[in-house]
């Protein structure tokens, strides 16, 4: 029952990660942290840095590693099974139908309202997991400084990460 | 160098379409923004299998549609070469080594080194630089996507909204999709 679950989850997050792998934040934590208790918000940001960390896009390597926790190796494999369900349905069995619908006005409307949901909730998922991460004044800090250095210089996520990993580091209170 | 130039009107074979993908999904770090540039690189420049046109056109495409877009990308391409079946094995090539390297983590080095004080400092950095990460993908998707007052106000309605109740964020994306679907056709906001 917990294999079917895993991968009816993450079906439905492929489904609804529109735009990018950041869109697959809110919905991971709504159904791994709030719905299910399967994760802590604490374990949840440590699997998010691995995937960001290690090859591959960031979805997949998120499924894998939650349905590995979860489950063992049959676990990671539903898992990421059930997150490229939707991509390979809809490109490989409904493709022109699809891309029809998808260029009609009311859906590009639909569209349109569908960003602003999107904004709202990954500004959300920040809101709820930077109070389990924004622990004492470092981490403040540490924080503040990236979201800085990624608004002004746009500076690749990847160096961000080694950055916020050596300031770890350096200012843990050990 | 006469067999390159008849390799474009010949089938691509499978294989070529796996390890392509395979390399793709194993020497890429940091998701969908760092790897469309490494499948281009490949796709486009180096096996030529397409023109730098229908690459853009195929970006559309990825980006429109739900999934993670490198995944989107490589079926893309993939069913372009061979059907069906080059789709199905650009996937597998893609996810490929993020499983094999993922289990590896996660059955191996994570539960090993988890409670090493020097692991422990990494990721009491690492989850403020995620959420810092996070932070910016909604402001840079902000500024660039929010054009008009109707957006605007649509965003800070449903980020309310979000805040002050435990909506699912299902329910919240198909509500904000239903309300474009109204107010951009009607007031055209």
């Amino acid at each position: 029952m917990l294999l079917l679950s895993l991968y009816w989850t993450f079906t439905k997050i492929g489904l609804f990660t529109i735009g990018g792998g950041y869109a697959m934040i809110p919905l991971m934590e709504a159904e791994m942290i709030n719905r299910s208790g399967w994760l802590t918000a604490a374990e949840f940001l440590d699997i998010v840095a691995v995937a960001e960390m290690t090859p591959g896009p960031v979805a997949v390597n998120a499924a894998t590693f939650i349905g590995y926790r979860l489950a063992g190796v049959p676990g990671s494999l539903l898992a990421t099974l059930g997150v490229i369900t939707p991509s390979l349905v809809i490109l490989l069995l409904l493709g022109r139908f699809l891309m029809g619908v998808i260029q009609n006005p009311r859906s590009e409307r639909f569209f349109k309202g569908l960003r602003p949901a999107l904004i709202a909730l990954i500004l959300t998922a920040a809101f709820s997991l930077g109070q389990e991460a924004l622990v004492d004044l470092a981490t403040i800090l540490i924080f503040a400084g990236l979201l800085l250095l990624s608004l002004v210089r746009r500076v690749n996520p990847l160096y961000l990460i080694g950055l916020g990993a050596l300031l770890g580091l350096i200012l843990y209170p050990y | 160098m006469q067999p390159e130039e008849t390799a474009q009107v010949q089938q691509v074979s499978l294989l070529t379409i796996f390890l392509v993908f395979l390399k793709v999904g194993a020497f890429t770090i940091g998701g969908g923004y760092a790897m469309l540039p490494v499948i281009q690189r490949e796709v486009v420049h180096r096996k030529k299998w397409l023109d730098q046109s229908v690459f853009l056109d195929s970006l559309i495409v990825t980006q429109s549609i739900p999934g993670p877009l490198a995944l989107n990308n490589a079926i893309i391409i993939g069913q372009r070469l061979r059907g069906f079946s080059g789709g199905l094995i650009a996937a597998l090539g893609v996810i490929t080594p993020p499983i094999l390297v993922i289990l590896a983590v996660a059955s191996f080095l994570f539960p090993y080194f988890r409670h090493n004080i020097y692991v422990q400092a990494v990721f009491y950095g690492l989850r403020p630089a995620v959420v810092a990460l996070i932070t910016a993908a909604a402001l840079n998707l902000a500024r660039e996507l929010l054009r008009g007052w109707g957006s605007a106000i649509l965003t800070a309605v449903l980020l309310a909204a979000s805040l002050l109740f435990e909506i699912h964020p299902i329910a919240i994306m198909l509500g904000g999709g239903l309300i474009g679907l109204v107010i951009f056709w009607k007031w055209k906001v």
